[in-house]
C-alpha cells in the first residue's frame, strides 16, 4: 500500500495533540502546586496573608478547576485526538475547529481561575465558572464533538474501536450535565443566580458533581486506558466481550449514583437510597475496566519489571480498583454518616485523582512524547525516579486523610459517661494539624514528581530538535553536493 | 440486536449512549419538583431581605462553603452540637444551595443569633484573637469595603425570575403582606430595595460602624438569620418525619 510509505507524524495531526500534552502539563504543575499550597493554609493559616485572592476560599476552586480541567481536562483532549486518529485511521476532522477548541480551552480555564481569584464564582463545587465562561464552555464542547465525531464517521474500517466509545459517552454526558447544571439568572457580566434552589439545586449540582467524576474522570480514562494499555503492552485487549458488557453498564449506573454525596440530608429518602443501591452495583462494571486493562497484561507480566511507562498504567489501574472499591463503601448509608463532612472523603477523591486520573495520563504521555517528537525518550531512569516520587505522595496523602477523616468523624460522635459530647470541635480541627502537615508533604512529593516529568519533557524536545536540525543540514550537504 | 451493528454505526451508537445516560436523572431528579412532600409543609421561611441575600452574595463569592456546611444531619451528635437537623424547606430560596460539602470549619445552619453580632465582627476579622486554635483566614476587608448595594434591586429582580417572592407589582406586594405582614412585606420589595437595606442596616447596625455600611454588615446580617426562621416549638417531635 502506498498509505504505508507515510510516516504516522505526516499521516496525522500530531501538532494539536503535542500542545494539549504540554498545556496539561503546565496546568497540571500550576493546579497540583496550588493544592500543595492550599494544604499548607490549613496546617499553617498564616499562609493566607490577609490577601482576598489568597484566601482558602478563592484559592481551592483554582485547585479543583487547575486540575480536573486544565491538567485532566487537557489531557483529554490530547489523547482523544490522537487515539481517534490512530483508531480510524483519517486525519483529524476540520482542523480549524479542533484550533479553535485548543485555544478556546486553554483559555477558559485561564480566566476561569483569574475570574476565582478576583471573587467571581458561582459557588458550585467543581461548577465555579461564571454564566459567560460556562457558555464559552459550552460551545467550545460543542465544536470538540464535532471535530471527534465526523473523524470517527471518516474512519477507513466498519468497526469503532472501544476506545472510542467510552470518549464518546463522556463527550455528550459532560454536554448534558454542564449545561443543566448551569442553568442561571445572570445579573451583570460576572454574577448570576441558580434557577433552581434548595433541594432540587443540590440534586442537580450533585448529579453533575458526581458524574463529572464518572464521566469526565472515570469514562473518558477509560477510554485513555483502552488505548495505551493495549498498545503499551503490545497485547490485544483481554476480553472483547467484557468492555461490552462493563461499558454500558458503567455509564448507565453513574448517572444514578449522584445522591450519595446527599446521604442524611434534606434530601428525600427514596433519592438517596437509590443512589446507594447504584452506588453498590457501579462496583462491578469499575472493576470490569480493571480487570480487562490489568489482564491486558497476562502473558507479558515480566513488562512490569523492564517498562517504567508499563508501571505507571498497571499501579493506575490499581489505584482505579481500590478506589472504585472505596466509593461504594463510603456511598452506604451507615459509612457515609462518618465519612461525609471529613478529610475521608478529600483522600478519597485524590487516590482517585492522583492514583488513577494523573497516573493514568502520565503513562500515556510516556508513551506519546517518543511518537510525538520521533525520537527517544530522554531518560528512562527519570520515569523511575517519578513513579517512586508520585507513589511515596499518594500513599502519604492518602492515609494522612484517612486519619484525618476518620478521627475527626468519631472525635464528633463520641459522648463522654454523661452523654455530653465528648469533644468540641475546635478540638477536632487541633488534631487534624499533624495530618495536614502529612498531606501537604505528600502532595510536595506528587508535584516533584510532575516536575521530574516535565524535564524529561522538555529534554525530549530538545533532543528532537537537535536531531532534526542535524538531519537536515546532512540533507543540506548532500544537495550541496549533488 | 447484536453489539455489531451499534459498534459500526456512530450515530445509533451515540444516540443509545443519549438514552442510557439521561434515564437516571429523569428517574432521580425531576419527580423532586413534582412531589409535594419533598418540601416540608412549614411556618416562617420566607426569602432573604436585601441586605441578608447581598450577605449572601459575599458568602459566596469568599468561598464559604467549601470549608462549613449548612445542613444538619438527624443524628444525636450534631443535635447536641448544632440544633434540629436541616429542613428542604429552610433552604427554598437559596440560588444556588450552599449545603456544603466538607467541615473544615463547623456547620453553619443554625449559627444564627449563636453569638453576638460584635463577636462574629470580631471573628471574620481575625478569628484567632477569639478561638486561639481556629485555622480560619482572616477577613479584615470586609470591614474596610463598603457594600456595593446600588444594584440590591437588580439582583432581587434576577431572583424573582428564578421563582423567589419578591415583590414587584402591588398584587405580589399584597401576597407578601398577607403572608409575611408589613415589615418583612416591605424588605422583599424590589421597588423599595435599596431603601430597605439602608433601613436594616441602620437599625441593627451588625458591623458596629453605625456611619458605614460595610461589606460586614451584609454578611453578618445573613448569618445571623441562618436557621431562625422556623420555630421548632411549634412543631411535635416526629411532625417532620412524614416528609423524608
Amino acid at each position: 500500500m502506498a498509505q504505508s510509505a507515510v510516516l504516522p507524524a505526516d499521516q496525522y495531526n500530531f501538532d494539536i495533540v503535542r500542545r494539549f500534552m504540554i498545556v496539561a502539563m503546565v496546568y497540571g504543575v500550576l493546579g497540583m502546586t496550588v493544592g500543595v499550597y492550599i494544604a499548607c493554609e490549613l496546617a499553617w493559616p498564616f499562609l493566607n496573608f490577609d490577601i482576598p485572592a489568597l484566601t482558602f476560599g478563592r484559592l481551592r476552586p483554582v485547585h479543583t478547576s487547575l486540575v480536573i480541567f486544565g491538567f485532566g481536562g487537557s489531557a483529554l483532549f490530547a489523547t482523544a485526538y490522537y487515539i481517534v486518529q490512530r483508531t480510524c485511521q483519517a486525519r483529524l476532522a476540520f482542523p480549524w475547529l479542533a484550533e479553535f477548541t485548543f485555544w478556546g480551552w486553554t483559555g477558559g480555564v485561564a480566566l476561569g481561575v483569574i475570574t476565582y481569584m478576583a471573587g467571581f464564582s458561582q459557588g458550585r463545587e467543581y461548577a465555579e465558572f461564571e454564566w459567560p465562561l460556562d457558555i464559552a464552555i459550552t460551545l467550545v464542547w460543542v465544536c470538540y464533538i464535532v471535530v471527534y465525531v465526523e473523524t470517527v464517521r471518516r474512519r477507513s474500517q466498519p468497526h469503532i474501536y472501544v476506545a472510542n466509545w467510552f470518549f464518546m459517552s463522556f463527550l455528550l454526558a459532560v454536554a448534558l450535565l454542564h449545561i443543566f447544571n448551569n442553568l442561571a439568572v445572570p445579573t451583570g457580566l460576572l454574577k448570576s443566580y441558580s434557577l433552581f434552589a434548595g433541594v432540587q439545586d443540590a440534586m442537580t449540582q450533585w448529579w453533575y458533581g458526581h458524574n463529572a467524576v464518572g464521566f469526565f474522570l472515570t469514562a473518558a480514562f477509560l477510554g485513555m486506558m483502552y488505548y495505551f494499555v493495549p498498545k503499551q503492552a503490545g497485547r490485544p485487549v483481554y476480553s472483547y466481550r467484557l468492555s461490552i458488557i462493563h461499558f454500558w453498564a458503567l455509564i448507565f449506573l453513574y448517572m444514578w449514583a449522584g445522591g450519595h454525596h446527599l446521604h442524611w440530608t434534606s434530601l428525600p429518602d427514596w433519592v438517596s437510597t437509590l443512589a446507594a443501591t447504584f452506588s453498590i452495583l457501579l462496583l462491578m462494571p469499575s472493576w470490569g475496566g480493571m480487570i480487562n486493562g490489568i489482564m491486558t497484561l497476562s502473558g507479558a507480566w515480566d513488562k512490569l519489571r523492564s517498562d517504567p511507562i508499563m508501571l505507571f498504567l498497571i499501579t493506575s489501574l490499581s489505584f482505579y480498583g481500590m478506589s472504585t472499591f472505596e466509593g461504594p463503601l463510603m456511598s452506604l448509608k451507615s459509612v457515609n454518616a462518618l465519612s461525609h463532612y471529613t478529610d475521608w472523603t478529600i483522600g478519597h477523591v485524590h487516590s482517585g485523582a492522583l492514583g488513577w486520573v494523573a497516573l493514568v495520563s502520565f503513562g500515556s504521555f510516556y508513551h506519546l512524547m517518543p511518537r510525538l517528537y520521533q525520537t527517544k525518550l530522554y531518560s528512562q531512569t527519570l520515569i523511575y525516579v517519578h513513579f517512586w516520587l508520585a507513589t511515596i505522595g499518594i500513599v502519604l496523602y492518602i492515609t494522612s486523610m484517612w486519619v484525618a477523616g476518620i478521627g475527626q468523624g468519631l472525635m464528633l460522635r463520641s459522648f463522654d459517661d454523661y452523654g455530653n459530647l465528648a469533644y468540641t470541635f475546635i478540638e477536632t480541627v487541633e488534631f487534624m494539624h499533624t495530618p495536614y502537615v502529612w498531606r501537604a508533604l505528600g502532595g510536595a512529593f506528587f508535584v516533584a514528581g510532575a516536575l521530574v516529568m516535565a524535564y524529561n519533557m522538555v529534554m525530549t524536545a530538545r533532543t528532537s530538535r537537535r536531531e532534526q536540525a542535524a538531519l537536515e543540514a546532512k540533507l543540506a550537504a548532500k544537495l550541496a553536493k549533488a | 440486536m447484536r453489539h455489531e451493528h451499534i459498534e459500526t454505526n456512530s450515530a445509533l451508537m451515540l444516540l443509545l449512549i443519549m438514552v442510557v445516560i439521561s434515564i437516571g436523572g429523569l428517574v432521580e431528579i425531576v419527580p423532586l419538583f413534582y412531589i409535594n412532600e419533598t418540601i416540608e409543609k412549614v411556618d416562617g421561611v420566607r426569602p432573604y431581605t436585601p441586605l441578608e441575600s447581598r450577605g449572601r452574595d459575599i458568602y459566596v463569592r469568599e468561598g464559604c462553603y467549601l470549608c462549613h456546611s449548612q445542613q444538619i444531619r438527624p443524628f444525636r451528635d450534631e443535635w447536641l452540637r448544632y440544633g434540629h437537623y436541616s429542613l428542604a424547606a429552610e433552604s427554598q430560596y437559596d440560588h444556588p444551595f450552599q449545603w456544603g460539602s466538607k467541615r473544615t470549619g463547623p456547620d453553619l445552619a443554625r449559627v444564627g443569633g449563636k453569638y453576638s453580632n460584635q463577636w462574629q465582627v470580631q471573628h471574620l476579622k481575625n478569628p484567632q484573637s477569639v478561638v486561639p486554635q481556629s485555622i480560619m483566614p482572616r477577613y479584615p476587608w470586609l470591614l474596610e469595603n463598603d457594600l456595593d448595594y446600588a444594584d440590591a434591586d437588580t439582583r432581587m429582580r434576577a431572583l424573582r425570575v428564578t421563582g423567589v417572592p419578591y415583590s414587584l407589582t402591588q398584587i405580589e406586594y399584597d401576597a407578601n403582606l398577607k403572608k409575611y405582614g408589613k415589615e418583612i412585606a416591605d424588605q422583599l420589595d424590589i421597588n423599595q430595595a435599596q431603601n430597605s437595606l439602608l433601613k436594616q442596616a441602620r437599625e441593627k447596625n451588625f458591623d458596629g460602624l453605625p456611619e458605614r455600611i460595610t461589606e460586614m454588615e451584609a454578611l453578618v446580617a445573613y448569618l445571623q438569620v441562618l436557621g431562625t426562621m422556623v420555630d421548632f416549638t411549634k412543631y411535635d417531635e416526629g411532625y417532620f418525619a412524614q416528609f423524608r
